[in-house]
């Protein structure tokens, strides 16, 4: 199922106008002194990297096995994107602000440009006045930061701790919770797993560790911003979320980056482990510098995200909302492997101008009535390409699963396209799969309808596609789906003529 | 009686194709004015025309509103000053609701007219009110705007719309058409309670039905892009009676 620009109708000149225009608001660089190894990457680099992060063996191990295995790997090439080859030696694997080198032990002591980055992303790392109540109105989350390739500090430690929640920089957790972070990391995504999660596993830098035990219902959202500021790094954070048996979760992420007119590269990895009845909601709000109007510069955000439903009536949902970066290649997965365990992936990308994305999930039903849930709303404008690609996949013992996809496209303009790509593998007759699938575009006449009731184009366009992803925003956390909704706004916003 | 709007030899095409061919027409604040005339005459294209539908475009003519030319105002503007257009066919907005549509249009004018936005509270009563009025049931207001809404309740919910937004110039196109007989009362009851000295209604209908509830001051025919006809509500009767071929013979 594929919807060409020359299968669809030529809509108002002026949305695409709006859509030009788009903005990109955290684009600015943060002037610090960063310590930086050089460019290249070879067994000395990873050793180097984890030395200066005083790591254990085993994990050495860990990042050299990867490292060795990615050797022999190709880059994926099935993606619908294209651009042109990257320089692995060229990107330098790892760098941290300088005042980091003694790693702070409290955000006092966190150097104040760094916490001013973060204000001006309108991101709360002054827990004091969050608790004072000086800011009365923000829900208390408690937030970890990652900028370049180190974390900066944790907020709420303390009363996360009194919970018995553990969230910390995945760095910290290696030095504190080592054996926790050996027994769950790369058992969701073994270190050969992809290209990309191979190369993770070999630089990882830093990223987020969350542990909740047993009974736990974690007191507050976690939340974690990335943030890319260095020049010519690449960014491989490493998320870890693990919860017992009935506890729950729910975390944030958020992405930004300077406007640059390179590329930079960003291969994560997230990695979920949902033990018995236990529920993870993990909702990301991704807005990476796009690249400009011509295609320059940009993140390439190939992204390996896995959740392991390894108990009975565990939960893990996804929640994502997509704006940013020039390339992403991404599939949030589920493996619902405990018997009656729900898999859930709610998303919403928006791309334009010369954005690609190339993004979807996979439902990998092992357990007896195993239950997943796929909404997908692709909004693509400009000239950008937009791909859902979909695998859901029943084996033999998941005896009445059930699978809901449903693919929705919103064409604006008729330069850009909306490509779908629903993959299903059934191994168990017992098995009810239901796919729906629509391309439209916003319509001249919607659009007068709204302007003969006294809306403004702008206004209409921005209204027309939220309602459009309403089906994802109500999955979303209330602050994140405002701040949703918002990114949308201003991701479409331009001077009507 | 002061003059709403006067429209005058007024030609417009769609698509490269003329329409409306020297049309005339003069509306006094107060009155009700029936249109009728055969399919493809060009009625809702007038109505198109009116309210500012950007595909429609004007080669020759004038439309005074309330003194103004309003050729060059975007849709959204003459929204503003008052210009109200009911949809013979109204449009679905899936997932934004009814009563999200509704604030953003409630505001978008207040803001255009330089008044504060109304209330939450305000806004909210005044909604219901209207609801009631229309004896729509109030959980269509978070549903989507017109979104699988039947033929009759997508008429309906335009005469709300219209009673939220209180316009000045109420052009309806069709709103009768696909109303049942309950409905088409409690439709009518709408559109006279907006009757006012200070306001004037575009009637488009294809049957005497609805003007035997809202009473024109003026009926017209339309037809081949002109107003080949005007009259007192008797013309309405009379072409119910005879149809049109009488007066394109004449
Ligand atoms: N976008 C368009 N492209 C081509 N022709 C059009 C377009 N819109 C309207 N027309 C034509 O213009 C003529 C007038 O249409 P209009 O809808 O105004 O008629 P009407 O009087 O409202 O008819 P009805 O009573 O059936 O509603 C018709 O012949 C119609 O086919
Ligand atoms: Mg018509």
């Amino acid at each position: 199922m594929a919807a060409n620009p020359s299968d669809t109708l030529v809509p108002a000149k002026e949305i695409e106008a709006l859509v030009q225009n788009r903005k990109y608001e955290a684009g600015f660089v943060t002037d610090i002194e960063s310590e930086r190894v050089p460019p290249g990457l070879s067994e000395d680099v990873i050793r180097l990297i984890s030395a200066k992060k005083r790591e254990p063996d085993w994990l050495l191990e860990f990042r050299l096995k990867a490292y060795r295995r990615w050797l022999t790997m190709a880059e994926p090439k099935w993606a619908h994107v294209h651009y042109p080859k990257i320089d692995f030696q060229a990107i330098s694997y790892y760098a941290a602000p300088k005042s980091m080198a003694n790693a702070p032990k409290s955000l006092a002591e966190v150097d104040p440009k760094l916490i001013e980055t973060y204000n001006k992303l309108g991101i709360p790392l002054r827990e004091q006045e969050i608790l004072a109540g000086v800011v009365p109105d923000k829900p208390q989350v408690a937030v970890d930061v990652v900028f370049d390739s180190v974390s900066v500090g944790t907020t709420f430690k303390k009363k996360l701790a009194e919970a018995g929640v553990i969230f910390c920089s995945i760095s910290e957790a290696v030095r504190e919770h080592p054996e926790l972070v050996k027994r769950y990391l790369g058992t969701v995504v073994p270190v050969g797993d992809n290209y990309y999660a191979a190369l993770n596993s070999a630089v990882f830098t830093d990223g987020s560790f969350v542990f909740v035990p047993k009974g736990v219902r974690c007191p507050m959202e976690l939340s974690t911003y990335f943030r890319i500021n260095e020049r010519n790094t690449g960014q491989f954070e490493r998320t870890l979320i693990v919860c017992e048996d009935d506890a729950q979760v729910s975390y944030l992420e958020g992405c930004t980056a300077p406007q640059r007119d390179e590329n930079q590269l960003h291969a994560a990895v997230v990695e979920l482990v949902a033990l018995d009845r236990a529920e993870i909601k993990y909702s990301t709000v991704q807005n990476w510098y796009p690249g400009d109007e011509e295609g320059r510069g940009g993140i390439y955000n190939f992204v390996t995200k896995r959740g392991d439903c390894r108990g009975r009536a565990s939960k893990i949902s996804w929640t994502q909302v997509e704006t940013g970066s020039a390339i992403t290649w991404k599939y949030p997965s589920c493996i619902l492997r405990g018997d009656d365990s729900v898999g859930e992936f709610y998303s919403v990308a928006l791309t334009h101008h010369r954005q690609q994305a190339d993004t979807g999930t996979k439902m990998i039903h092992l357990g007896r009535n195993t239950r997943s849930t796929i909404v997908s709303k692709g909004i693509s404008a400009g000239h950008a390409q937009q791909a859902y690609r979909g695998l859901v996949r029943i084996n033999e013992r998941a005896e009445g699963a059930r699978n809901h996809t449903r693919c929705d496209s919103l064409l604006i303009g008729s330069n850009c396209g909306a490509h779908t790509f629903p993959y299903t593998e059934v191994r168990n007759p017992s098995a009810v799969l239901e796919h729906e699938a629509t391309t439209s575009k916003i319509g001249d006449d919607q659009l007068f309808y709204c302007r003969s009731r006294g809306i403004g184009e702008e206004e209409a366009v921005s209204m027309i596609v939220n309602g459009f992803c309403k089906d994802v925003f109500k999955e979303l956390p209330m602050e994140f789906a405002v701040e949703a909704q918002k990114l949308l706004q201003v991701s479409l916003e331009g001077a009507v003529g | 009686m002061s003059q709403l709007l006067q429209i005058e030899n007024l030609h417009a095409e769609v698509a490269g194709k003329e329409i409306l061919k020297g049309l005339n027409l003069a509306v006094n604040a107060g009155e009700v004015h029936a249109i009728m005339g055969p399919n493809g005459a060009g009625k809702s294209t007038l109505s198109k025309v009116l309210a500012g539908a950007e595909d429609y475009v004007v080669t020759s003519g004038a439309i005074r509103y309330r003194g103004n030319d309003i050729a060059a105002l975007p849709a959204e503007q003459r929204a503003a000053q008052g210009i109200f257009m009911g949809f013979q066919y109204p449009v679905e907005i899936p997932g934004v609701s009814n009563m999200i549509f509704l604030k953003a249009a409630v505001n978008a004018q207040r803001k255009e007219r330089g008044e504060p936005e109304l209330a939450a509270n305000d806004f909210l009563a005044w909604v219901r009110h209207r609801v009631k009025q229309m004896k729509m049931d109030p959980a269509m207001l978070s549903r989507g705007v017109n979104q699988g809404f039947s033929g009759g309740e997508k008429k309906r919910n335009e005469i709300l719309q219209m009673l939220v937004l209180e316009p000045k110039l109420m052009v309806l196109d069709e709103t009768d058409s696909g109303l049942d007989i309950d409905a088409l009362r409690i439709v009518s009851d709408g559109i006279n309670a907006m009757r006012s000295p200070e306001r004037a209604t575009i009637l488009v209908t294809h049957y005497q039905r609805l003007l035997d509830y809202v009473q024109p001051d003026f009926v017209h025919v339309l037809a081949a892009g002109r107003i080949v006809r005007s009259g007192g509500p008797e013309l309405a009767r009379e072409l119910e009676e005879k149809g049109y071929g009488w007066l394109q013979a004449a």
